[in-house]
Formats: C-alpha cells, sequence, structure tokens
C-alpha cells in the first residue's frame, strides 16, 4: 500500500494522535509539572482502567451496539472477587471468579439482545442496574477491603519501572487488537456492523457472535475490576459509575463511529490517552472538578463534530 | 366536465411505436385535466421513460397498463414531484406547469396513492386524515372534536362508513385504504393517482373501492389507475395507456380492445441486448422443491439441474422473492422439502443452506448483499471466512488471493482490495457479491434479479459468469423481471401467479406473449 492511500485508511488514527501530542505539547508548556516521568507514568496508570473497559467497548461500539452497563460490572465482578479473595480462595483463582462473574453479565446482555430482540440500549440498562443492585446486596452496601500483598502486587509491581496495570493494559490491548483485526471473529465483528442483514445471508452466524461480542465487553470490564481493587486494596459496591461514559468517550474519540463497522483498538486507546492526559493537566493547572467535566464534555463533542464534518459527503 | 367520459378522447395509437397519439380536437372542449408530452427520464444504465404522452381527461379513469419496469411508477413519480423528468412538458388543465417537488405537486391538485400505506398505526382515521393540518385552538392544542368531525365528513364524502376516533391498525385493510383516500383528497385534488390499490382488497371491498372512484370521477377528479389486473380495467376504466420499456405503446377506449390484444401490446418488448447464453447438457438433479409454504406461498413444488438456468418469472408480488428466500434459509419456509443433491435441508439460517452450497444474490445489493464501509477484500471473503481460517485464525495471504483472484476474473474495477465497496459502481458492486459467491464455490447459486440497475457491459459479463457457472455443473435460479431476460438466459422457466407456480415451459420457443399471459392468470 502507499504512503498516500495509507493515510488516507489511517488519516482518521492519525488526526486523533495528533490531537493528543498538540494536547500534550500544549500541557507542557503550561505546566512544569507535566513532562516528567513520573507524572507521564501516573498518566497511564489512571488511564489504564478506563483504557481496558473501553477495549471491550469498541468490540460492542464497532459490532453496531452499546453496553451501558460496564461500570456497573466492574462493582458486581469486583466485590465477588474481594469476597472470593477473602474466602480465602488463592488469588488466580479469585481473580478467575471476578472475570466469570463479568462474562456472565455480558452473556445476559448478549441473550437479552440477540434472543429477546431487545434493543442494546435497552437491555444494558437494565443490566446495569440489576448488577449494581447486586453489588450493592451482596456486600449490604459496604466496602470489601484488606487483601495479601500478592494480589496487590498487581497494582504495585514494576516491570523495569513501568507500573504493572499499565504492562496488564498494554496486553489487553494487543490482544483485543489481533482479535479484531487477524481473526475471523474480527471480521464478523466488522461485518455485523457494517450490514448485519448482508452478513447473515452470507451464512455467518451472528446471533453467536453479537453475544460473543457482550461477553467480551464484560470480561474486559471484570479485568478492569480485577486493577481497580488490586490498586484500591477494596472492592466498592459504588465503585465504576459513570465509567461507561469514559469508555464509550474513549471509543468515539478514538474515531469508532457509533453506527457500527468501523473503528480501531489504536483509535481507542489514543482516545483513553486524550481523556487521561486532559484530565490529568486540568488536574495539574488547578482547574477545578466541576469546570474539567465542562471541558471533557466541549472535547467530546469536538472529536466527533470534526470526524462527521470530515466525513460529510462532498469532501 | 360532461360529455367527456367515453366520448371523444378516444384514440388507437397509429403504429407500434407508439408516438402520435392524439385526442380528437373538439370545438369547446375544455382541456384535458393532465396532458403530459415527451417525457423523458433515464438512470444510469437504464432509459425509465422515453419520450411519454399521457392525457387525461375529468371525470376520467385511465388505466396504465405494463409489464414490470415498463415506466409505469417512474412516470408516476414524476407526476408527484418525487422525480424530476430530464425532458417534457406537463399540462394541468391547458396550463404549463413544471413540478418542483411533492409539495408542489400537493398544491396543483395532484393525489397519489401508492401500494404501500403511509398512515401512522397509532393513530385514529381522523388523525391520520388531518395528519399536518390539525385544527388547533391556540397555544398548539388540537381541537380534538374538530378533528373528528372534519375527519368523519370527508369519510363521509367517499361514502364509507369508519369510525374517525377508531386507530388505524384496528381497521381492515380496505378501510385503511378509505383512511388513505381520504387522507390524499384534502383541498381541491384535481388528479388522483392510485398504484394497484386493490391488491391486498378482496372482492367486496374492491367493490367499496370502486363505489369511491366512481363518485370521485362523478365531481371531476380525473384518476390514472395502475393495475396489473387485466379483469379491472373494463370494470372500472374509461382509458387504457400500454407502456412498454419506458414508451408509450398504444391508448384505447375501453371496450375498443381485447384483452388479448393488451397483453399483445404489454409484451414484446425489445431484445436491446443480445443474449450471450450458452446451454449445457443437463446434468443430475441438484436441488428438489416440494410443498413449499411460507407467507404467500402456497405449494411451490420445482427441481434444477447441474449446467442449467431456470428462470422465475411473474409479476411484483407474485411470490418469486420469497421462493428464494426461502430455499436459501433468508427466510425459513414454514413448511415443504428442499432437498439438495439427494439430501433434505434444515433450513433455519442462510448458513444451512450455504453449508450445502447454495448461494444466494439477494434483489438489494446495497442493503442485502453487501457490508457497505468494508473493503472489496473483506466482502468477497464472508461467505469463506471459515475456509480462510484455521482455529479462527484468518490466513491473509490466502485471503488477499481470494480477492485478488475474483477481481481479476469478474474484471471488478476497483483501484485495490482494500477500497470501501461504497465507492465502486452499481455493476462492480454487483460483481463484488456475485464474487463472494463464486468464491464459496457454490453448486446453486439462486438471483434475484441479478442486473438490476447496472449497465449494459456489466450486465453481459453478469451473463457470462452465469454461464461460465453453469458449464462447471452449477445449477441456477433466476429471478428476474426483465422478460428478455428471463428468455435470454434460461433453460426452463416457471411461471408465478399469487404464490404459486401455475406454468413451466422450455425458454427455447417460448414468447414474452406467452409467459406474460400465464403471469396474469389469463388461458394460454
Amino acid at each position: 500500500m502507499s504512503t498516500a492511500s495509507w493515510l488516507s485508511k489511517k488519516g482518521r488514527q492519525v488526526g486523533t494522535l495528533l490531537g493528543l501530542v498538540l494536547l500534550s505539547g500544549l500541557l507542557s508548556i503550561l505546566s512544569p509539572h507535566f513532562l516528567t516521568v513520573s507524572n507521564l507514568l501516573n498518566v497511564l496508570e489512571q488511564t489504564s482502567i478506563n483504557a481496558v473497559i473501553a477495549a471491550g467497548m469498541t468490540f460492542v461500539i464497532v459490532s453496531g451496539g452499546i453496553d451501558l452497563s460496564v461500570g456497573s460490572i466492574v462493582a458486581f465482578s469486583g466485590v465477588l472477587l474481594a469476597s472470593a479473595l477473602q474466602a480465602p480462595l488463592p488469588a488466580p483463582l479469585a481473580i478467575a471468579v471476578g472475570l466469570a462473574a463479568g462474562a456472565a453479565c455480558g452473556l445476559t446482555n448478549g441473550l437479552l439482545i440477540t434472543r429477546g430482540r431487545l434493543p442494546p440500549f435497552i437491555a444494558t440498562l437494565g443490566m446495569m442496574s440489576v448488577a449494581r443492585g447486586a453489588a450493592l446486596v451482596f456486600t449490604s452496601g459496604r466496602p470489601v477491603s484488606g487483601f495479601e500483598a500478592g494480589f496487590r502486587s498487581l497494582a504495585t509491581a514494576r516491570v523495569l519501572g513501568i507500573p504493572a496495570p499499565v504492562l496488564a493494559a498494554a496486553l489487553v490491548y494487543v490482544l483485543a487488537h489481533l482479535l479484531l483485526s487477524r481473526t475471523r471473529f474480527g471480521r464478523y465483528v466488522y461485518a455485523i456492523g457494517g450490514n448485519e442483514e448482508a452478513t447473515r445471508l452470507s451464512g455467518v452466524a451472528v446471533r453467536f457472535h453479537k453475544t460473543m461480542v457482550y461477553v467480551l465487553c464484560g470480561v474486559t470490564s471484570a479485568f478492569a475490576a480485577v486493577l481497580l481493587t488490586a490498586r484500591l486494596n477494596s472492592a466498592q459496591p459504588i465503585a465504576g459509575m459513570m465509567y461507561e461514559l469514559d469508555a464509550i468517550a474513549a471509543t468515539v474519540i478514538g474515531g469508532t463511529s457509533l453506527l457500527g463497522g468501523s473503528g480501531s483498538l489504536g483509535g481507542t486507546l489514543v482516545g483513553a490517552l486524550i481523556m487521561g492526559v486532559l484530565r490529568n493537566g486540568l488536574n495539574l493547572l488547578g482547574v477545578s472538578s466541576f469546570l474539567q467535566q465542562i471541558v471533557i464534555g466541549v472535547v467530546i463533542i469536538v472529536a466527533v463534530l470534526v470526524d462527521s464534518m470530515l466525513k460529510r459527503p462532498g469532501r | 366536465m360532461i360529455g367527456v367520459r367515453g366520448g371523444s378522447s378516444v384514440t388507437a395509437a397509429k403504429g407500434p411505436g407508439g408516438d402520435g397519439v392524439k385526442h380528437d380536437d373538439v370545438v369547446g372542449a375544455a382541456p384535458p385535466a393532465l396532458r403530459m408530452r415527451g417525457i423523458r427520464k433515464s438512470f444510469p444504465g437504464v432509459m425509465a421513460l422515453d419520450g411519454v404522452d399521457l392525457e387525461v381527461r375529468e371525470g376520467e379513469v385511465h388505466v396504465l397498463l405494463g409489464e414490470n419496469g415498463a415506466g409505469k411508477s417512474t412516470l408516476m413519480k414524476v407526476l408527484s414531484g418525487a422525480v424530476r423528468a430530464d425532458a417534457g412538458e406537463i399540462e394541468l388543465a391547458g396550463e404549463r406547469v413544471e413540478i418542483a417537488g411533492p409539495s408542489h405537486a400537493q398544491a396543483l391538485g395532484i393525489r397519489i396513492i401508492y401500494q404501500e400505506f403511509n398512515l401512522v398505526p397509532q393513530l385514529s382515521a381522523a388523525e391520520n386524515i388531518l395528519l399536518g393540518q390539525e385544527p388547533t385552538r391556540g397555544f398548539g392544542l388540537v381541537d380534538r372534536r374538530r378533528l373528528e368531525r372534519e375527519g368523519r365528513s370527508r369519510l363521509e364524502e367517499l361514502g364509507v362508513r369508519i369510525d374517525p376516533a377508531r386507530p388505524v391498525q384496528e381497521l381492515g385493510v380496505a378501510q385503511q385504504q378509505m383512511v388513505e383516500v381520504a387522507k390524499a383528497l384534502h383541498g381541491q385534488a384535481r388528479l388522483l393517482i392510485m398504484d394497484e390499490p386493490t391488491s391486498a382488497l378482496t372482492a367486496s371491498e374492491i367493490d367499496v373501492l370502486f363505489g369511491v372512484i366512481e363518485r370521485l370521477t362523478a365531481q371531476g377528479v380525473a384518476v390514472v389507475y395502475i393495475s396489473h389486473r387485466l379483469e379491472e380495467v373494463e370494470r372500472i376504466g374509461t382509458c387504457v395507456t400500454v407502456l412498454r420499456d419506458g414508451k408509450h405503446v398504444a391508448t384505447h377506449g375501453v371496450g375498443e380492445v381485447s384483452l388479448a390484444e393488451l397483453i399483445r401490446l404489454m409484451a414484446n418488448r425489445e431484445l436491446k441486448e443480445h443474449y450471450p447464453k450458452r446451454r449445457v447438457t443437463r446434468g443430475e438433479e441438484l436441488l428438489r422443491v416440494e410443498g413449499l409454504r411460507a407467507g404467500i406461498l402456497h405449494d411451490v413444488a420445482f427441481s434444477l439441474h447441474r449446467g442449467e438456468v431456470v428462470g422465475l418469472a411473474g409479476l411484483l408480488g407474485a411470490g418469486r422473492t420469497e421462493v428464494a428466500r426461502a430455499i436459501t434459509g433468508a427466510d425459513p419456509p414454514a413448511s415443504g422439502r428442499v432437498t439438495i443433491k439427494g439430501k433434505a435441508m434444515r433450513l433455519r439460517e442462510p448458513r444451512d443452506a450455504i453449508r450445502q452450497g447454495v448461494g444466494f444474490l439477494p434483489e438489494d445489493r446495497k442493503t442485502q448483499g453487501l457490508v457497505l464501509g468494508r473493503s472489496v477484500k473483506e466482502n468477497l471473503a464472508l461467505p469463506s471466512a471459515p475456509r480462510l481460517s484455521a482455529f479462527g485464525w484468518m490466513d491473509g495471504a490466502a485471503e488477499e488471493a481470494l480477492a485478488a483472484r475474483e477481481v481479476q476474473d469478474l474484471r471488478i474495477r476497483t483501484p485495490n482490495l482494500e477500497q470501501n465497496v461504497v465507492h465502486l459502481s452499481g455493476g462492480n458492486q454487483q460483481k463484488v457479491v456475485l464474487g463472494k459467491w463464486l468464491a464459496a464455490d457454490v453448486d446453486v447459486l439462486v438471483m434475484d434479479e441479478p442486473t438490476r440497475g447496472i449497465d449494459v457491459a456489466a450486465k453481459v459479463e453478469i451473463y457470462g459468469e452465469m454461464n461460465r457457472l453453469t458449464a462447471k455443473g452449477a445449477g441456477i435460479l433466476m429471478i428476474s423481471s426483465e422478460l428478455p431476460e428471463v428468455l435470454g438466459m434460461s433453460d426452463r422457466i416457471l411461471v408465478m401467479r399469487h404464490g404459486r407456480i401455475v406454468a413451466e415451459m422450455e425458454a427455447a420457443g417460448t414468447s414474452q406473449e406467452q409467459v406474460l399471459r400465464a403471469a396474469l392468470g389469463q388461458p394460454a
């Protein structure tokens, strides 16, 4: 492929990346504390949880759906994981319990959407409430805290100076990227999001693959819960509030269309980093958290506005 | 208006070319309600209307006849402002008009009732009739009582008894149609166009509708009536105009001309293209369908052999697409047996048919055939993905090779394999859909309108591919609304009408007229 056609195909991703670079450049001028190794590692660490959730969200949105339940799944699988750890179960087994809980929530979402023919918005809105409620009921509303050091090292360990959660998120992105771009499953996810009927008529088991997309998203949310629980040394039933919005925002800023059929994990990763850098930078500049919300909202809208203006016919 | 009916307005066409139709000039007679002259409209690859003339007088029911694709719908769309003619003149009551758009057509007094209703099912009859022009009491509040009264009076004008307060979804089809008519007839309606208004009605409902039409014509409304039901021509029509290949063929007064003559006029379309049909010796049986029922289909049975193209002819709505969708698993049949290479198929999903080597090229490539937004390569490889992957991992090189081969074999014009199919021309898009199934190496290919809306060069290339497929021993079931194509490319023709196969004929030695007769349910 020529450079020109590569650029036109990857143009959107290059544009988002450029946005990230410009934003970082601006912040390093405005604040002497921004461009330091420790701050940048801090940004990466803080971004890792949203990034992991957004990876699963990317599959859902590429398939033409939406998942509003990811934040509640973080809470629900987190408290199950925490209770399993305190049982006490060995950490790997407890993590498996947490991931299984996320998978079960995702499977329920998927079946409601494909078999119950519910719109994804409704099915996952219901799950958002059910999983949150289940987490609260299970813990009677109290956090589950205090784990052994082995489990906590998932958050505290550093490999060659890089925090473990950052490495975990990087691993998730490598695997997810390969899954979406190199496997049959990935092809089908794009095809389903692009035209579900044409895909079905081409012999693809659409319902199965769509269900698996939600299972995957449930698992990545549960994995984010593992990282979060290790970092806080506590699992809160009210954890993960509004995480769905951050994950959707990262995905959309990264150039994935809410209409489905297009998008990439590279884009989502950059989208998550833009959100992380922005939050960090605004904190460094002493911008109040109230004002931050406005800024982040504006960034989301501008990113998608620019995107849709570039895509408008006649361009 | 008085004295127009059945009188001087009727003259036969001078010749098969269709030009030169003239109404006698009666001294002092009012100009016709509608006069269209030399209307031309072309779409990419098709001349939909080629210099059509039409004259409709006040109080007249002018029946428009023509085979699928003869240009009736396009002519209607020109009148309703949905489509702009490339050339030609339109006069309403002697006044030259340029119809700028649907709302302008409305303002000119042109009303149109489409085959599919445009009603909001949850709203009441009165609300539907007055949609967008509800009487208000200020502050945007709807005056419900006036709304209902107005709705009731509109319905009573038509002479029908329908409770204006009832949601239309609770009404029968005929009553819904009356609501549609009442809705269409607001204001000063001068010309009413009806597209197959009786296709969903029972005999007694048709009586009611015809009563309404007679009332309207008595009030001086001119009606253009499109139908496939020849028996209705004599019942309701004053005049009849036959279109063929976008050309005006003839205009006759009803009663001046026999049904047989009308069929002859509708058929005999020009053989514009040379069909490069190559016949192959018929091989063993590939596909057998018995007792198929689904939707409107009734006991459909036929077989398809290796090396054979079976053409499925019939009017729109005869059940051809339903057959295709049933045997390919797109809409699984309610009952019946579909056997492929001697093995009974369980059809629940398209996947079940594809695994047995049955491919389906659907009628609408954009909504059913292609994943728009994805690349030529991904589209071509989609049905073959299981073969192109091991343990779920796509073999990128094999995928690339498969796509490259189809692009070359089918001469798909695309800058590269990564090109988004949305940017290809219609003909090349259709070749991609065809390529999906060639790459998947199917034995049976079901093609629904394989050459619709594509240019002549691409058509010929698709015919060439059909020949290659049959030469390799595949069998093709082809649905087409183009009679010349059915006759030109098939070995055997099945004619459908009202969900049944009503005739089977060898393509060789069969005329368009014979096929059309069967499709219209007229004795041979």
